[in-house]
Order: structure tokens, then C-alpha cells, then sequence
């Protein structure tokens, strides 16, 4: 039909052929010149803030440069730096990862269980889906501030627990070296999981009811409903999650900068946090931009290794 | 309430799901009991909250909403949050409304180069260009101003809101379109007058999303914004709780009066967020 419609629209095809005063412009008004027009203030817009710094990126990052002034070209220097003597890098490179860790499986495991309890109910099924969901609409700063106070060593949920007999919770989690991340990571998830439950939910109510009453009938259990339909059913999903999430964990800033600006003493800095210091902290625009396109870099090859383990004949 | 259980059970097969509703109610209730003992907070004073910091209010002290209205300086903030909502989500709509329509209906050659085009720069981190963006912007003089991080929000936002809008336009039948050309319209009165009116859903859809992501968002207004008259609600706050966050009955105050209209807006329109935040796919 849109064949049709184009083809009424433009009746004159290729005027090559015959001759014509008519001026390119003319010409190609309808054809060209318009449509154009329609993309065209949406595509400048987008190439002085998108394209054109992160082409800017690029060079920055090979010199030395304060974001005043001219800057001065110093090669390949901020890369020799990060990977052979910035200790911050390699402490906050190891924190994505581990914050990598976490995201792929805590709240892809939650979030799975939760969305078959709630796939197999009707009786207010709504009203669980829209409470799990209204975290993940909660501004950051807001739900960092709930958490900062639950998390008290000294008011939050972990005294309440030491009165009732059940010690070992009232620590300052957020203020500890080797807990402040994982604690990030526990608030970050609080507000995330729910949006990857209603994901997975809605996949699996695409899944062809059939197919579990055929499962039933030849005595399934539902473990075995679970493993052998509903996860192949919602396998694209789960995939294409896993992508997003393993990207986002290479770029994650704002629960860990406003929880604890990626202390104590940088135990929690991850790439984000340490690109937001050297630029507008140190003042190390150069190095800040190498930084960024390292990070971009990581982003850049997950999204590789998934387009080679799919040619690699991996049903991702 | 018993009334409820009994018809629950009433079927055999629905007895069985009484461990599902059982983990189902934890969940919701590690899901909104933070935001239940926020609420009790925001009504007690400080003393009580020493006592009883996660407990249900014994006396309501509303004078905190007010207070906190003022020491956070709410009236700014909520202005300058609503201009950024308001001037992005005008923006987006028309400009990546227009983006969209010329990729549905119009034929753009080159069409699928732009595609890519904004695949890639969709899925560009901010963390790449933000800081050449940022002396960019301040040599223009739009650094701490509004009107400047409206347009980069715009860029930001776009791609997302394209792939939307397209993708339902291209399934919109083009017989009204079509009509109104023979009457003689042309493309620009095409969009307003026809598809307008007729695509929105979508377009309801994506300016909500915009909207939420806006209102929320955390990193680019901190660095765009440093002026305090010009901080968002979220900067605000976050300067707010830093310099407060001793006094819980303030800070939880402030915190529903920043919540309230997302939830009022979210429950009255949740599927059509739902939606267009599932389709989105992104992280916020």
C-alpha cells in the first residue's frame, strides 16, 4: 500500500531523460529537498552535541589539556597512563567489573522468579506489577536518600534487626571500603529489578498457552515448565537485556556518585566517577576524554563479543 | 479481607498458588515499604525519628512539607525543572516527530544511512562527549543556561523517540494522508494537520517517557547547572540532602513533595508508560 501511495505522490519518476529548464532544485523538491527538510534541524542538533564533541573526544584525548586554553598534543600519553601506572583506573575498572557481576545475575535471577510467580496468577496481578514497577520511576537522588537512611548503622533496618535478636546488620555499609559498592549495587538494584521483571513478564505472556497445557498433560513439572518453555520463550529478551545491562555497567555513574562520590577513599570509583573528577575536579579535560573513550571502547566491544558469538552460531 | 482469601481459594487449583502470592507480597513489600517509612518520616520531627526512625507517626507534623518547601527553595527548583520538561519534551516531539515522519512516509533517500546514523548515536555514552560538550557549551555561553540543556536533552532524547514514533507511523494507514494531498496540502500541512492528530498515542507515549527521563535526570544537569537559581529539583535535592542529611524529617518531606507528581502521573497513565519505558529498553 505505501508503494501505491508513493507512487501517486511522485508521478514524475527520473526526469533525466527528457530535457527540462527546471532547475535541480526544483527537480528534487518533492522527492528530496522536503523529506530532507523534515529530518534536517533534528539532525544538526545531533551532530553539534553527539557527534561532533565525541569526535572532539577523540583528538582531546591525545593531548594534555586543562579545558582552558589551547591544548597542548602529548600522542598516545594519557593511554600509556591508564594502562600501565593509574592505580584509580585499574581499582575502578575492577569495580565495573564487579558491578558487571552483580547486575548480571542478582537482578536477572530475581527478576526471573518474580516474573513466573506472577505469570501464573490473575487475582491482582496488576497491582503487584504496578507496585515492583514504581522504583524504577523514582529519581536517583531519591532513592539514594531512602536507602542512605535505611542503611544506618545507627536508625536504619540493621539496629531495628540487632534489638530483634538478629545481629550482624547495623554496619555502616555505605562507609566501608569493602562494602560501599556492593551496598551502591543493592540500592541501584532495588530501583532497577522491577522494570526487568515487567520486561520478562510481558515476554512470557507472549509465550502460546498451549504449549504449557501440553507440557501438563504429559506431567511436567513446573521446574521443567519453567526450564524447557517459558525460559526458550523469553530467550531474545533475557539476551537482549543482558546486552544493555553489560554495556550500562562499562557507563554507570549516578548511584555511586551521589551515594558516595566513589569513596571511601575511591574504593567505590568506577570509570563514570573517575572521568566527572579529572574534568571538572582536576581539571584534566585531556586525560578525562581518554578516559571517556576507553570506557566507550569496553562499551563498544560487548556489543562486538555479542556479534561474534551470534555468528558463532549462539541462538543469541 | 477473609472475604478475599476465601475466594482465592475457592477453585483447587488456586490453593496451590498461595506461595506465589506469599513471595509476591514480600517482594512488593521490599518494593514499596522504603517508600511507606518515607512517607511516616516526612510527618515526624527530628526527636521522634531518634526514637522511632522507621515506625508509623505517632503525631503528624505537616509543617515539615511547608519548611522543607522553603529551605529547599522548591518554587525555583520546580520552575526550572518544568522549563527543562516542558521545552524538551516541545522539542522532541515536533523535531523528532518531524525526523519520524519523513522516515515513515516520505521516502527519505538515505533513509536507512540515517537509521544507522542514529543507532550509533544513540548508543554513544554520555561519558564520550560530555566533556568536550561541556567547554563547547561554555565558550557558547550555554553553559548554566536552561535553554542549552534543553537542546542537548533534545539530542539525547531523540533517537529513542524516533525509532518510536517511526515504528508506529509506518503501521498508521495513509489513506487520510493521501486524501488530504489530492485536496492539494502539502508535506508540512500533511504532518500538522493529519498525522498529528491522528499518531497521539505515540506521541503521548514518548513525551512521557521524556518527561520522567528529564525530570530525573542527575548527570548533565549537574554539570550543565552550577548556578544554584538555576538547579533542578534532583540537583537541588542532592545539594539539599548533603547539607541537611542530619534532619530526616526535612529531607523526607522534601522527597515526597519531589515524588508525588511522578506517581500521580505514573498511576493515572501506567500503561502507556509501562509501554513506552519497556520499548526504550534503556537503563535510567
Amino acid at each position: 500500500m505505501a508503494d501505491i501511495a508513493s507512487a501517486s505522490r511522485t508521478p514524475t519518476s527520473v526526469s533525466g531523460s527528457r530535457p527540462t529548464t527546471r532547475t535541480w532544485w526544483q527537480r528534487n523538491y518533492r522527492k528530496v529537498v522536503v523529506p530532507w527538510l523534515f529530518v534536517l534541524p533534528i539532525m544538526l542538533i545531533n551532530i553539534v552535541v553527539v557527534i561532533g564533541p565525541s569526535v572532539g573526544a577523540f583528538y582531546y584525548s591525545l593531548t594534555d589539556w586543562s579545558g582552558v586554553g589551547p591544548a597542548e598534543f602529548i600522542g598516545l600519553k594519557n593511554f600509556r597512563n591508564i594502562l600501565f601506572s593509574d592505580i584509580d583506573y585499574r581499582r575502578a575498572f575492577l569495580n565495573n567489573l564487579s558491578w558487571l557481576a552483580f547486575f548480571l545475575t542478582v537482578p536477572f535471577l530475581v527478576s526471573l522468579f518474580a516474573a513466573s510467580m506472577l505469570a501464573r496468577i490473575r487475582r491482582g496481578s496488576m497491582f503487584i506489577r504496578t507496585s515492583l514497577f514504581i522504583p524504577y520511576v523514582l529519581p536517583a537522588v531519591i532513592t539514594a536518600s531512602i536507602w542512605r537512611n535505611l542503611l544506618s548503622p545507627t536508625l536504619g533496618i540493621g539496629p531495628l534487626l540487632a534489638n530483634m535478636g538478629i545481629p550482624g546488620l547495623d554496619k555502616a555499609f555505605l562507609g566501608q571500603p569493602n562494602t560501599a559498592l556492593v551496598a551502591i549495587a543493592f540500592v541501584d538494584n532495588w530501583h532497577f529489578w522491577g522494570f526487568l521483571m515487567v520486561l520478562f513478564l510481558a515476554a512470557m505472556q507472549n509465550i502460546p498457552p498451549e504449549l504449557y497445557e501440553a507440557a501438563r498433560m504429559d506431567g511436567a513439572t513446573r521446574w521443567q515448565e519453567f526450564r524447557f518453555i517459558t525460559l526458550p520463550g523469553i530467550q531474545p529478551t533475557i539476551v537482549f537485556m543482558l546486552l544493555i545491562v553489560s554495556i550500562w555497567s562499562f557507563l554507570v555513574f549516578d548511584y555511586i556518585w551521589i551515594l558516595t562520590q566513589g569513596g571511601p577513599a575511591g574504593a567505590s570509583d568506577v570509570l563514570g566517577t573517575l572521568v566527572y573528577k579529572q574534568a571538572f575536579m582536576r581539571f584534566e579535560a585531556g586525560y578525562a576524554s581518554a578516559i571517556g573513550l576507553t570506557m566507550s571502547f569496553l562499551a563498544g566491544l560487548i556489543i562486538g563479543l555479542f556479534q561474534y558469538l551470534r555468528r558463532r552460531g549462539w541462538e543469541i | 479481607m477473609r472475604q478475599l482469601f476465601r475466594q482465592m481459594f475457592r477453585q483447587g487449583r488456586e490453593i496451590s498458588l498461595a506461595p506465589n502470592y506469599i513471595l509476591l507480597i514480600l517482594l512488593v513489600a521490599f518494593a514499596l515499604g522504603p517508600l511507606v517509612v518515607l512517607g511516616f518520616n516526612s510527618v515526624k520531627d527530628a526527636a521522634s525519628i531518634g526514637r522511632n526512625p522507621l515506625g508509623p507517626p505517632t503525631e503528624f507534623r505537616w509543617q515539615n512539607y511547608p519548611r522543607a518547601w522553603d529551605v529547599g527553595n522548591f518554587s525555583t527548583t520546580t520552575r526550572n525543572s518544568l522549563i527543562l520538561v516542558v521545552g524538551t519534551v516541545t522539542g522532541v516531539l515536533s523535531l523528532a516527530g518531524m525526523a519520524a515522519y519523513s522516515l515513515a512516509r516520505l521516502k527519505l533517500p538515505g533513509g536507512g544511512l540515517l537509521m544507522l546514523y542514529l543507532l550509533v548515536g544513540s548508543s554513544l555514552p554520555v561519558q564520550l562527549f560530555l566533556v568536550p560538550l561541556f567547554f563547547l557549551w561554555r565558550n557558547l555561553g550555554l553553559v548554566n543556561n536552561l535553554f542549552g540543556l534543553i537542546i542537548i536533552y533534545i539530542a539525547v532524547q531523540s533517537p529513542f523517540s524516533i525509532f518510536l514514533l517511526r515504528s508506529y507511523l509506518v503501521g498508521l494507514p495513509s489513506d487520510f494522508e493521501d486524501a488530504a494531498r489530492v485536496d492539494g496540502a502539502n508535506e508540512w500541512q500533511v504532518f500538522t494537520r493529519v498525522v498529528l492528530p491522528l499518531s497521539w498515542p505515540a506521541f503521548l507515549t514518548v513525551g512521557l517517557v521524556v518527561a520522567l527521563a528529564v525530570w530525573n535526570e542527575f548527570l548533565l544537569a549537574t554539570v550543565f547547572l552550577t548556578q544554584q537559581d538555576l538547579f533542578t529539583v534532583v540537583t537541588s535535592y542532592y545539594n539539599f540532602t548533603s547539607r541537611f542529611s542530619r534532619d530526616w524529617s526535612l529531607t523526607s518531606a522534601a522527597a515526597v513533595m519531589m515524588i508525588a507528581p511522578i506517581l500521580v502521573v505514573f498511576l493515572s497513565l501506567q500503561r502507556r508508560f509501562i509501554a513506552g519505558l519497556t520499548q526504550g529498553g534503556v537503563k535510567g
